[in-house]
């Protein structure tokens, strides 16, 4: 496949592999921020050949481990609704809110629709219009966009039975939010590659100075992972703190204003809870009023009901970068893929799911 | 956190500013097709541009010339030459 | 028959279920004792040990790029025995159909099937239908069971492969089920995916005849893929395996799409595909056979049995690093993030 294959040779990977060996030069603790790097690092086979003094610890980029439990019990109450259909990314499937995911209210009757696309939701909506179709949002600047077009696209053909409900997050927000714990000690930032191609490079600017942080943006094949791991260790060699770019094919410095445009046309800012990090203000997206009518909360009566994390379960301390799933008391004895506990173990890409899937022992 | 891979353009339907046309593009990648959505890409593309694809939207245009540079800049990082980026 | 579709009248055993046994079924199957229409199948003693196994398919859509639910449920079973060094000698062929299936594409199923029987050699020789209410079922369940023989000296198993045994797959993972999956509503996409189905008792017949001995295990990699089968196939044999991820065979196409949609080659089904392990010294003899043969053109060497934790599959990257490979907890699902 072009543009991608290219970034995966071998033969440019393995000089790579050397380079960053000799570029780690004192230790480092490096956060990556986007679970799509965690997985891919596993992946690629990378964890298990990451020089001896570079620690990466998983961060918050996860959208299915930060949707909270109260948000996951209100999708599942939703989905059981009588003429309610919904409609989710396949990574919301399994997620376990208190009492059962989505799968279990879909073997229970509830309707539940498996799509690719936002698009797709909204064609299922034309496809059923005796239904309300309900399109759970969940992810970050990357997805964002497309829902929003989506709306627009509901509004311009004057589709009534298609609403959103969001929980859309933002990225920079919680980063402060935990740069601001002092036991969180890092050296750099891992920035996400796709994230960054809508909000652009010179967002992590104010975290690289306020914070004294080496902020790579990279992408996810493995000549880009390897070129982001070796200019954090270069930078933090050199003690410097600055962003750097090495997804330049998809990244820019301002972002994709056009994308930033749709957005703010149909959502603004409001408070929004984090799984294990709690609410974190203006850290989320709501629908604006103009947009009620795609509005699942606004034409439904939603009651988040306050739902209480799972006993002995550390998502929570995990996203934040604080434990690794093996010091979690629940990892691989009550909380496995097969039966999971939190969202770190169910979502593709979480923390826990990678630990577990990759072998970690 | 997100899955987007690129594609090429075989075929493309609106117009970029006219957001009540229906801005699809047909993309292609290894004989696999599928329509996308074109509203929130920040360059429209042209046929044969190739469009970094996201949950069934273009979020990215790729320029042939800034790919180059890409590669062409871990080439001389494998090969243990200095760089300077950004 | 004027009806078009099925009707509950076609369950219940009278003249209407006759009908369409002999209208329909009987018209395109044409075993000789299929049509004696006895309650059993009688066979003639076969020198060797009996295989017998059974499957059930439930695949939707019941018609696909490649093939269909009834060509499907024809291969499966012929393969489960070709998986154990049995020559498959005949077939039953179990029918449920919901009220209001049509009765075309009954009877393409049906001719799918006699054609599958017909290239395989396999006859059906016993079945049965039932027909359940609208909403009960979904167009058509079936099920087929299959006895085969087993030549005397022949014991392939999964507990016979030894340490040093090299893995050959036989061909491109992943095919049949991201065809499947693109079918779907809400992910399908236009390109040249198809299903692989196909029987695999020919290639294993070469297999066994040229190379007595070095097959110590075969495997199908069906629902939940190559991955899965290894896990399996470690854990049964007490070893572990190690396998390069360069050296899997995947086609362009299968590889777009499962990148698209999140997807990993190794853990969707194939359909007609094998795994052998195989007695190291014989191993490039035995991937010239199947390359020789047209079910196993694309034919590789992927991996190999290894000692080390009993049960761990472990796959090697280009990049020189490594990571464990677990069987799938469930259905594969498409991801966007």
């Amino acid at each position: 496949m072009k543009y991608l294959d290219e970034f995966r040779e071998k033969g440019l990977a393995r000089p790579l592999v050397a380079e960053l060996k000799r570029s780690v030069t004192r230790p480092l603790r490096v956060m990556e921020i986007c679970g799509s790097h965690t997985m891919a690092i596993f992946r690629n086979g990378l964890r298990s050949i990451l020089p001896e003094g570079f620690t990466l610890i998983s961060g918050p980029g996860c959208p299915v481990c930060v949707t909270s439990a109260s948000h996951m019990d209100a999708f599942i109450s939703m989905a059981e609704r009588p003429k309610v259909r919904v409609a989710i990314f396949g990574d919301l499937f399994r997620v376990p809110g208190s009492n059962g995911s989505l799968a279990n209210a879909s073997s229970r009757g509830a309707k539940v629709d498996i799509v690719y696309s936002p698009m797709d939701a909204l064609e299922l909506a034309v496809r059923n219009p005796e239904d309300l179709v309900v399109f759970l949002g969940v992810g970050f600047e990357t997805t964002t966009p497309g829902i929003a077009a989506t709306i627009l696209a509901a509004k311009n053909r004057n589709i009534k039975n298609f609403t959103v409900f969001s929980t859309q997050k933002v990225m920079p927000p919680p980063l402060i939010a935990l740069l601001g714990d002092p036991e969180l000690k890092i050296d750099g930032l891992l920035c996400p590659g796709h994230v960054s191609s809508i909000i652009g490079a010179g967002a992590y600017q104010p975290l690289a100075d306020t914070y004294h942080l080496a902020c790579v943006v990279a992408g996810f094949e493995t000549t880009d992972l390897l070129n982001g791991l070796i200019l954090l260790a270069r930078q933090v060699g050199q003690g410097v703190a600055k962003v750097e770019n090495t997804y330049q094919r998809v990244v820019n410095w301002e972002g994709n204003l056009r994308a930033a445009r749709m957005v703010d046309e149909i959502f603004e800012p409001t408070d929004m809870e984090w799984r294990g990090l709690g609410t974190i203000p203006g850290s989320g997206l709501a629908i604006r009023p103009k947009y009620a009518d795609f509005d699942a909360q606004a034409r439904l009566d939603i009651v988040l009901p306050h739902t209480t994390e799972a006993k002995g379960c550390r998502c929570g301390e995990i996203l934040k970068g604080k434990s690794i799933p093996t010091q979690c008391p629940l990892f691989n004895t009550r909380c496995t893929p097969q039966n999971p506990i939190g969202p770190c173990m169910v979502s593709s890409e979480g923390t826990c799911a990678a630990y577990y899937k990759y072998g970690i022992d | 956190m997100c899955l987007a891979i690129p594609m090429r353009v075989t075929k493309i339907e609106g117009n970029p500013d006219d957001f009540s046309s229906s801005q699809i593009a047909t993309v292609d990648a290894d004989g696999i097709g599928r329509e996308i959505r074109l509203d929130v890409v920040d360059r429209w593309p042209e046929l044969g541009d190739y469009v970094i694809v996201h949950a069934g939207f273009a979020i990215h245009t790729l320029e042939a010339v800034e790919a180059e540079a890409n590669i062409r800049l871990l080439r001389e990082l494998a090969a243990g030459m200095p760089e300077e980026l950004l | 028959m004027s009806e078009k579709t099925i009707l509950l009248d076609h369950g219940s055993g009278g003249l209407a279920s006759q009908e369409l046994i002999s209208n329909l079924i009987l018209k395109h199957l044409d075993s000789p004792i299929l049509h004696n229409l006895e309650d059993s199948a009688i066979i003639d003693n076969q020198p060797g040990r009996l295989a017998f196994t059974t499957d059930s398919y439930v695949v939707d859509p019941i018609f696909f790029p490649g093939g269909d639910i009834g060509k499907l449920a024809v291969h499966g079973t012929i393969n489960d025995l070709a998986m154990r060094g049995a020559r498959p000698l005949c077939l039953s062929l179990g029918l449920i159909l919901e009220e209001g299936f049509g009765l075309d594409d009954l009877e393409r199923i049906i001719i799918s099937i006699a054609e599958a029987c017909s290239a395989s050699g396999v006859p059906v020789v016993a079945g049965d239908t039932k027909v359940v209410p609208r909403g009960k079922g979904d167009k058509v369940f079936i099920n087929t069971s299959g006895i085969g023989i087993v030549p005397d000296g022949i014991d392939i198993s999964s507990k016979n492969a030894r340490e040093g045994d090299v893995i050959i797959l036989s061909g491109t993972m992943g095919d049949h089920g991201i065809t499947i999956m693109t079918r779907r509503a809400g992910i399908s996409m236009q390109g040249k995916l198809e299903s692989d189905t196909m029987p695999l008792h020919g290639l294993v017949r070469q297999l066994l005849d040229g190379l007595p001995g070095a097959i110590h295990t075969l495997r199908d990699p069906t629902r939940g893929g190559v991955a899965t089968s290894l896990n399996e196939i470690a854990a049964n044999s007490g070893l572990a395996i190690c396998m390069e991820e360069e050296s899997l065979p995947v086609r362009p196409e299968v590889r777009a799409a499962c990148e698209i949609l999140g997807l990993e080659p190794l853990y969707l089904a194939n359909e007609g595909k094998c795994l052998a392990v195989v007695s190291p010294d014989m191993a490039q003899q035995a991937l010239a056979i199947m390359r020789s043969c047209p079910e196993g053109r694309e034919a590789a060497i992927i991996g190999r049995m290894t000692a080390g934790k009993p049960g761990r599959v472990v796959i090697n990257t280009p990049v020189g690093g490594s990571r464990v490979v677990t069987p799938l907890h469930g259905e594969p699902l498409p991801r966007i993030c």
